[in-house]
């Protein structure tokens, strides 16, 4: 079975349908949404189909080596970036339509005024080993 | 008679067998790995019922352990061609029932560890878990935690078990296990209660007991601490019910006892914090003005920027907002929780916007996911009103 990651991000992403920070819902409409999240990723354990789910925080720092070798960080938290990584779900299913059944029900994640939030997700299929009849 | 198998018997065998196996002159090093081998084949034998298992545990894990070490030292001699010279199974002496755990605590926390490491080979030398276990535990695959013991090993390798130890750094290393939360499995506060327990009674010292009332004390708010749907629950907010009071009732007499050798350490200045916070039947009812004067004893101890932070808010309790805010002021605001501190006593103040904005900006630079939900609903409270 291929695998997939469904990519979130806290900007960089197209404007979704539904876009408010997460401050101007109510409060029971972030438990609504964390409720929707945690039984997204618990359908994923049961269906067989989850490989690993992460959350990243949105603070950190781009780090290189300069010309001479010394570390160079720039300031975070990612002020010179456009884009935002926010987590991940790495699945392992039957294939492609599959990977975009299940980003479109993230997509659908309840957000404020208790309608979805119709949020992007990046889908992107990992790299297999060669098969044996490659 | 047939005898279930008990892991509650088992891993506290793990560091007396190691140090059966040290006193007839394996290295440590080599007797650990013997003596996980033999853990693991025990939960193989005992762990799903098959066997009984025997009523002298003890000398099944250092007959399976020695004979274990004996094939490494055979198989490692043939690789080198030379002649062996080990006796396969020695004469038992005096020595076997010396008690090395104590001797294996300070060597699984040697300062030349990094914490990571001095977490890891405490816990699977002296807890008795299986490297599986200590894997699932911090979340990493078994062959990477399987590294980070063995060079562990390598880097105390030079030590004999015999040295002298120094407790503060094996109470650090408990103290990082019981942090380390609650995933999987292995329930790791719960495991360094259990060690930091097993420390006081091999030690007699005032701190290891401050330690361990802390341990106590914060392990019987656990049950109030997160609603069923994983969501946190600040301390004013708990149900007090859902406190197990036989908890509270161990922690307060072990910290008591503590107090009276008269030597003051910061893990029973912190368990005195707890205690107080503890003897609050409702969160009203907390006696702030002594939390305020125990933090005091604990910066001029300690020094703590985080225990500067914590003061400010108790000040806020204690003599109100601005007061809180104007201690705040001395504290370093990079400091993780000083933006939700902030945002906390803004509120009391009655500065709601400032509030919420504080809130939604410590959301942001929250740890994990359960603080940052808690600290975002805080700012959508305040923005909806």
């Amino acid at each position: 079975m291929p695998k997939y990651l469904l990519l979130k991000h806290y900007r960089g992403a197209p404007t979704p349908l539904n876009e408010a920070p997460m401050d101007q819902w109510s409060p029971e409409e972030v438990d609504a949404h964390m409720a929707f999240m945690d039984e997204f990723g618990k359908r994923l354990e049961a269906n067989g189909e989850l490989v690993d789910a992460q959350a990243l925080s949105p603070t950190g720092a781009w780090v290189s080596a300069d010309a001479e070798g010394r570390t160079a960080v720039t300031d975070g938290p990612f002020a010179e970036t456009k884009d935002l990584i926010a987590g991940w779900y790495v699945i392992d299913v039957d294939g492609w339509d599959r990977a975009v059944e299940l980003a479109t029900e993230l997509s659908l994640a309840p957000g404020k005024d208790g309608k979805p939030i119709h949020e992007w997700l990046e889908v992107r299929p990992f790299y297999g080993a060669p098969t044996a009849t490659d | 008679m047939s005898y279930a198998f008990d892991e509650a018997t088992l891993r506290p065998l793990v560091p007396q067998v190691i140090g059966v196996l040290v006193r007839r002159g394996a290295d440590f090093a080599a007797a650990e790995d013997a003596v996980q081998d033999a853990l693991v084949e025990a939960w193989r034998t005992f762990g799903d019922g098959a066997a009984d298992q025997p009523r002298d545990l003890k000398g099944w894990l250092v007959t399976v352990a020695w004979r274990r070490f004996i094939d490494t030292v055979r198989s490692e001699t043939a690789r080198q061609r030379r002649e062996l010279a080990v006796d396969a199974e020695p004469e038992v002496g005096p020595t076997e029932d010396a008690d090395d755990t104590l001797r294996v605590f300070f060597l699984c926390a040697h300062p030349a560890l990094t914490p990571a490491s001095a977490v890891a080979l405490t816990l699977r030398a002296v807890g008795g878990l299986t490297t599986r276990q200590v894997a699932e535990a911090y979340l990493v695959p078994e062959a990477t935690m399987a590294q980070r013991i063995s060079r562990a090993k390598k880097t105390v390798s030079g030590q004999s078990l015999d040295q002298p130890g120094d407790l503060a750094t094996v109470r650090r290393v408990l103290y990082l296990v019981f942090n380390e939360g609650y995933t999987g499995d292995v329930d790791l506060a719960a495991e360094a209660i259990r060690l930091t327990r097993q420390l006081a009674t091999l030690a007699a010292d005032p701190e290891t007991d401050g330690l361990l009332a802390l341990m106590l004390l914060h392990h019987a708010r656990r049950p109030a601490r997160t609603r069923a749907d994983g969501t946190l629950v600040p301390l004013a907010d708990q149900d007090r019910g859902l406190w197990d009071t036989a908890l509270v009732e161990e922690g307060v007499a072990v910290l008591q006892s503590a107090l009276a050798c008269e030597q003051r350490g910061e893990f029973q200045l912190q368990a005195a914090v707890a205690a107080l916070h503890a003897d609050a039947r409702r969160a009203e009812g907390t006696d702030w003005v002594q939390i305020v004067q125990w933090y005091d004893e604990l910066l001029a101890l300690t020094g703590s920027p985080v225990v500067r932070l914590n003061r400010a808010v108790a000040v806020g309790e204690a003599d109100g907002a601005r007061a809180g805010l104007a201690a705040l002021a001395d504290v370093d605001p990079d400091l993780p929780r000083h933006r939700a501190a902030s945002a906390y006593l803004h509120e009391k103040a009655g500065e709601h916007a400032a509030a919420a904005r504080l809130y939604a900006e410590a959301a942001r630079l929250a740890t994990n996911v359960a603080e940052r939900t808690h600290l975002t609903k805080q700012a959508a409270r305040l923005n909806r009103r």
